[in-house]
């Protein structure tokens, strides 16, 4: 039973890291531009499409890939995701930033829409197996069975969060950033490039996302042209769970979700003797996400925002 | 805040001349639909049909979003009740079989019911929030479909769903469902104009434009939003009754989050807020991916480039908001 509780722990750590660092995406842009970026799942694809394409390009004979050049390959994809982001915003959303709220989250879809058409071209648009970028072996603590994938995961995921922290709380470029989010004609009259600052998040973001993305291609050893859709949402319910613009609301959010999503595979069968099987854990990760966002409208560590309407609204 | 004295800037922008040419090309688009399209064959038609239930879920939808200013992110969540409303009272399913003229307003009150019931927790949330939980309660009602598996079938779906028929003549042709769709598009429509210019439509317009404001002035804001809402799971539901009519078989894919996502998409680069922009944001995103079939991913990648591109020249969308059907009558016959 203990070895059963420890097991199902590391497996919710495991994908709440990975969602943490997706969700430090969406909480990020939308702090410095109140706006939901929905082409962030696409930069989780793009992450593990880009390390598998530096592997290959490295090395050419996947199978064999050494540490060396799995390391190589992993900063290499994220770098180039990061910079790819940049792009995305500079071409996609920054025409539109004096538009209303809501062009530049659509236009983000129709970004969506291309990369993932793209990456089926580029591709194909059937799962390709993933090398996984950690050893794969079992062991047992306490009696549950875990690998050092996960292990690999939650190590890589906390030194990039904790990064992001010290990044943030630490840095003169994340005070600059924070004082971005807070308000950005402000900072701009006390001389601060807004641009930079918009740029930075739009680096920093799917650098994190496309790590996010690396590490579940190898966790699950596949990857597809869809895969950041399912994920993308996932984490995007952890960001607004936390309180989106929030980092640590967001790094909250995706434990607490992936802690459902897993108590509820396990529990929701037994729980209700076999009525509701475990489909419904994403009915419950919703109903929970509601439930929240009801009583707490702007999630468990975000602040209030006054903002009412989507349309016609201009924020700045 | 300044910035909201000055309107939006396509907003009455071009000259008569150019209102005239726009009008001119709509309402040429529009009598082609209805004129041509029964000469041509089934496949055509089918995808007239598919033209005018988006057009349907269009006006429907931008009841919330152009009117009131909501984002709902879950609308498919209606049009889903209304296609298994038809689909368990017509069909072996639960061995029901009413007529379409039955069903029709049985669905439209269970799409109030539900709108009623989804808006009445959710309308406290504002902007984001509200998009948020709106997708959250779309992707329930998704998951439920699929999984109640005896009362909906769960993923395969309902089969064998009855034809209609309307007063003894079968609607279930593709030719018959598009009759039906052009009549209830221009019913829908009218009333849906008609009440934009009610003292109701100008309750969501003032909502819009500062829901504190029209609390200020006397306005009932959770009332009005709660009648959009509701108004618009109507329109959905219907939407949903014709479509599985058409199809005779429903399942729980036609009912994504993608599905609600195109509708939105719909409205914005044909023009938020105002019915004849439905009609272009419809034909671009429905057509466009037909006419583009032989290209595979291709279309997908140019339809993604193309959206970003349109609502970068025009984010307010291609007809101005101001351009509405009366302007559309005085720009053909006014001086």
């Amino acid at each position: 039973m203990l070895g059963h509780i420890v097991q199902q722990v590391f497996n919710a750590l495991t994908i709440g890291s990975i969602y943490a660092l997706i969700a430090l995406g969406y909480t990020m842009v939308y702090g410095v531009l109140r706006m939901i970026n929905f082409a962030h799942g696409e930069m989780f694809m793009l992450g593990a499409y880009a390390a598998f394409l530096c592997l290959t390009l490295l090395i050419g004979d996947i199978g064999g890939a050494g540490a060396m050049a799995m390391t190589a390959a992993f900063f290499a994809a994220v770098l180039i995701v990061g910079f790819v982001g940049i792009g995305i915003e500079r071409m996609a959303y920054k025409p539109l930033r004096a538009s209303t709220r809501l062009a530049p989250m659509l236009s983000s879809l129709g970004v969506s829409l291309a990369l993932v058409a793209g990456i089926q071209i580029l591709a194909g648009p059937q799962p390709q197996a993933f090398p996984s970028f950690f050893p794969n072996e079992r062991f047992e603590i306490l009696g549950g069975s875990v690998t050092t994938i996960q292990i690999g995961i939650l190590v890589a995921a906390f030194v990039l969060m904790g990064g992001l922290q010290l990044l943030v709380t630490r840095s003169r470029i994340g005070i600059v950033v924070r004082a971005v989010s807070e308000s950005r004609p402000t900072a701009q009259l006390l001389g601060i490039n807004v641009n930079r600052s918009i740029s930075l998040v739009f680096f920093v973001g799917p650098l994190l996302g496309a790590a996010g993305g690396i590490l579940y291609a190898s966790y699950y050893g596949v990857m597809t042209p869809t895969m950041g859709a399912i994920v993308g949402l996932k984490a995007f319910t952890a960001a607004i769970l936390g309180g989106i613009g929030s980092i640590p609301g967001a790094m909250l959010g995706s434990f607490i979700l992936a802690g459902v999503e897993v108590g509820g595979t396990a529990l929701l069968p037994v729980l209700t003797g076999g009525m509701l099987g475990t489909e419904y854990r994403d009915v419950l990760a919703f109903l929970i996400l509601i439930l929240v966002l009801l009583f707490r409208p702007a999630g468990l560590l975000g602040e209030a925002v006054t903002e009412e309407s989507m349309v016609y609204k201009r924020e700045f | 805040m300044e910035t909201t004295l000055t309107p939006p800037k396509t907003a009455g922008t071009g000259s008569r001349g150019a209102r005239r040419l726009g009008a001119f090309v709509i309402l040429a688009a529009i009598t082609a639909l209805v004129t041509i399209t029964p000469f041509l064959p089934n496949y055509y038609v089918r995808v007239a049909n598919s033209l005018l239930i988006y057009v349907l879920l269009g006006i429907g939808l931008n009841i919330v979003i152009g009117y009131a200013g909501l984002l709902d992110l879950g609308f498919v969540a209606f049009y889903a009740v209304g296609a298994y409303t038809y689909g368990l009272l017509a069909s072996p399913q639960l061995g029901l079989h009413l007529p379409i003229l039955a069903i029709l307003p049985i669905a439209a009150v269970l799409g109030a019911i539900v709108g009623i019931l989804l808006g009445l927790p959710v309308l406290r949330l504002r902007g984001d929030y509200l998009a948020i939980v709106t997708l959250g309660f779309g992707e329930i009602i998704r998951i439920l479909m699929n999984n109640l598996d005896d009362l909906t079938g769960g993923p395969r779906g309902i089969f064998g769903i009855d034809k209609a028929e309307i007063f003894g003549i079968a609607v279930a042709r593709p030719i018959e469902i598009f009759w039906l769709l052009v009549v209830t598009v221009v019913i829908v429509g009218i009333l849906v104009w008609r009440m934009e210019k009610s003292i109701l439509g100008k309750a969501w317009a003032a909502i819009r434009e500062d829901q504190d404001a029209a609390k200020g002035v006397g306005i009932n804001t959770t009332n009005a939003k709660l009648a959009a809402f509701a108004t618009s799971a109507t329109i959905g539901s219907v939407a949903g009754v014709i479509f599985a009519a058409s199809q005779r078989f429903v399942s729980p894919d036609s009912f994504s989050l993608q599905e609600s996502v195109l509708i939105v998409l719909m409205i914005v680069i044909g023009g938020v807020g105002n019915i004849l922009g439905i009609f272009v944001g419809a034909a671009i995103l429905i057509l466009l991916p037909e006419v583009l079939r032989g290209f595979a991913e291709w279309r997908i990648l140019f339809l993604g480039l193309l959206m970003v591109t349109l609502i970068i020249i025009r984010p307010a969308g291609l007809v101005p908001r101001a351009f509405g059907p009366e302007k559309l009558l005085k720009a053909l016959f006014g001086k």
